[in-house]
């Protein structure tokens, strides 16, 4: 037989009786435990091995020595991460509740690769050479594509199948325009494809300086919607009927998701597949409340971004994989995993 | 639509619209192919084209276009077909405009085991092809088992998919960063799709297989079209429900994986050829036929646009399909969106 097994998520549907709203909430702070010890590991752990004494001595007595500058830099790199972590979560979960789209992520509305295409102009056409430089062209391009898959998409009447046929025409254009500039040009192509697997190896201090102001405001953002999400996941008539505004909602999502990816994806590349999967993995035990989801999702996308960079610094030692690598390489058995298990295509 | 009855018991249904449609594409790609000949570095005028395809050419002309141009522009048409073919069973499948081999990732894994063979390698071109042949196969047959579970159903099918895809490309962005820098250009350059220096070597093996294949896959047409009312129905009907979508997926797969080894993964034309076939003949069956001929014509007039914008071998193929289909999906939704449909 072809039918899938009753959907298990019906009995999550109802509203959540108060002793399960205790859970959740043990949840959460169980989740944040984690992350703290992901952080931990994350500063601890790499080419150089460090004991937790080091590691204390770097963070708050730091004194210039060998071991205080290793934790130093592994603490922007840590910060950076949980940073991204939070952003592509967020974004993620935004974007498939306002697509109703399983399949949402940044990459299928485009704005992965509109940043990935401006790089690729900046380093190709304007020379730059440095992070420094082509961040902000990253984010202009994820924000011209964020914008332009919105307006294509109809300011007014955005339904999710135009949204998703919006971007994946964009990304199309765009990656023939990328794929025509690697090709006639090897200086860009070297640069590209170190930077189009995703890693927080290159994270600066003024990196994180640059980009944290749309990071944060596109947390605040998004975290807000969660109540207007909700309403809209009952159908735009039912949404319209409860006196939701459906087109700022849109405007709205649209906006945090593109500030979330954007900068993400200036900072270290398209890491493509956190924001797809943490959210599936959160809804597949909160159920559909984006008031949990949310939450969920900003803190266990950076448990898994660092735990992956963790993963990847030590299996290649003395070398390392990219986190991006590390992050498909978990994620898709996890995925495949919990698409066999139960059917997760109705949001 | 009309019903056919031969005075023996035989019948078949005819539609119309969908007849003149192919029979239009393929006179499209004919006419494009003798124009794609005849374009290049050295000019020869559709006249001598035609009558040097027909045998009555001067020796150069005989050169140039049987041992240079006609195998590429065989190798296209072959191609374009298998991946407008291949893209209208895997949408009809999975029941999803989207469901094409691009997004399944059986392109990336082509990808994948050609870059093995450049990158760890440094293969021959006719390894690279190998590699990709496999890499592909393997990759449908691991999305194919890892979605089994008690049969393939349609949305299940294209999430594995879309997993796998991430699982490939994750590999082959390390094994591009692996690459030295020569190996990485020439990585590129496949991984767009090109029809450049492809020759008789290229055409056999994608002929006998769409001699193969096309007939099988035809024969199970009218089953996957009653496939498309869902499983139930199927059964209802008498379908072999699970029969039917493992030889037509097989046949997708290969097909695919063929066409990808001899040319790359050519971006969209597995994606868009049967939407625009759709749109031609107005049948919301999965149109086989006029899929597979809209994807031959798709890429050779695509082939010529980038011969004739760009100049011989400077851009491949690949880059203007990914243009084109972008600019016709935009089109596709300004138009839609001026009538209201989506």
């Amino acid at each position: 037989m072809l039918v899938d097994s009753p959907p298990e998520a019906s009995a999550e549907s109802a509203p959540a009786p108060p002793n399960r709203r205790a859970i959740r909430s043990a949840g959460l702070l169980v989740s944040v435990c984690v992350l703290l010890l992901v952080v931990v590991a994350s500063i601890a752990v790499g080419a150089k091995q460090m004991s937790l004494d080091q590691v204390w001595h770097g963070l708050f007595q730091d004194t210039g020595t060998y071991g205080d500058v290793v934790v130093g830099e592994r603490l922007s790199r840590t910060l950076l991460g949980v940073l991204v972590g939070v952003a592509l979560g967020l974004a993620g979960a935004v974007l498939q509740a306002l697509t109703r789209n399983p399949l949402a992520d940044p990459g299928l509305l485009g704005i992965n690769l509109g940043a990935s295409a401006a790089v690729v102009t900046a380093i190709s056409f304007f020379g730059v050479t440095s992070l420094s430089g082509y961040v902000w062209f990253a984010f202009a391009g994820a924000a011209v594509v964020g914008a332009a898959v919105y307006a294509l998409g109809g300011t007014r009447n955005a339904t999710p199948v135009r949204l998703a046929l919006a971007g994946t025409a964009l990304s199309a254009a765009l990656y023939g325009y990328l794929q025509a500039v690697m090709i006639t040009d090897n200086a860009a192509l070297n640069k590209m494809r170190f930077w189009t697997v995703g890693s927080l190896a290159s994270a600066k201090t003024e990196t994180i300086l640059q980009v944290l102001p749309f990071l944060v405001v596109g947390i605040v953002l998004a975290l807000g919607l969660a109540r207007p999400l909700n309403a809209m996941a009952m159908g735009d008539d039912t949404a319209r009927a409860l006196g939701a505004h459906l087109n700022r909602t849109r405007a709205l999502s649209m906006a945090a998701a593109t500030l979330l990816c954007g900068a993400a994806t200036a900072a270290c590349g398209p890491i493509m597949f956190v924001g797809l999967m943490v959210p599936h993995v959160v809804r597949s035990f909160t159920g559909p409340d984006m008031r949990w989801i949310l939450p969920y999702a900003a803190i266990l996308s950076p448990v898994l971004l660092l735990g992956a960079d963790v993963i990847g610094r030590v299996v290649a030692r003395p070398a390392e994989l990219q986190v991006g690598i590390i992050t498909a390489l978990i994620g898709a058995p996890v995925f495949i995993f919990l698409v066999r298990r139960r059917r997760l295509a109705q949001l | 639509m009309k019903a056919i009855r031969t005075r023996g018991g035989l019948s078949f249904r005819l539609d119309v619209r969908t007849a003149v449609v192919v029979a239009v594409l393929i006179v499209a790609a004919l006419a494009a192919s003798v124009v794609l000949i005849g374009t290049g570095d050295f000019y020869i005028p559709t006249a001598d084209v035609i009558r040097t395809l027909l045998g009555n050419g001067d020796a150069g002309q005989e050169f140039i276009i049987n041992d240079l141009r006609l195998p590429r522009v065989l190798v296209g048409l072959l191609v374009g077909a298998a991946l407008g073919l291949g893209g209208a069973i895997f949408q009809s499948i999975s029941r999803n405009p989207l469901g094409s081999p691009d997004i399944l990732g059986l392109g990336q894994g082509s990808t994948a085991g050609a870059l093995i063979m450049i990158v760890l390698f440094q293969g021959t071109a006719v390894q690279v092809a190998g590699g990709a042949l496999v890499g592909g196969l393997v990759t449908g047959f691991a999305i194919y088992v890892l979605a089994w579970k008690r049969g393939v159903h349609g949305f299940r099918f294209v999430l594995v998919g879309i997993g796998v895809s991430a699982f490939v490309t994750a590999i082959n962005g390390y094994l591009l960063t692996k690459a030295d820098l020569v190996d990485a250009a020439r990585a590129v350059v496949w991984m767009t799709g090109s029809l450049n220096g492809r020759d008789w070597d290229q055409v056999w093996p994608l002929l006998v297989l769409c001699a193969i294949l096309v007939p099988l896959v035809m024969t199970y047409a009218r089953p996957l079209r009653m496939l498309e009312m869902g499983d139930d129905v199927g059964y209802a009907l008498g379908v072999p429900v699970e029969r039917t979508r493992i030889v037509l997926m097989g046949s997708a797969v290969l097909l695919t994986a063929a066409a990808t080894a001899a040319a790359g993964p050519v971006a969209f034309v597995a994606l868009t050829a049967p939407q625009l076939a759709k749109r031609l003949t107005r049948s919301p069956g999965p149109n086989l036929m006029p899929a597979m001929f809209m994807g031959a014509t798709l890429l050779i007039v695509a082939d010529w646009a980038s011969q004739r914008a760009f100049g011989a071998d400077q851009l491949p193929v690949g880059v203007v399909t990914g243009v084109l289909g972008g600019i016709y999906l935009l089109w596709l939704l300004v138009i839609e969106r001026k009538a209201g449909r989506i």
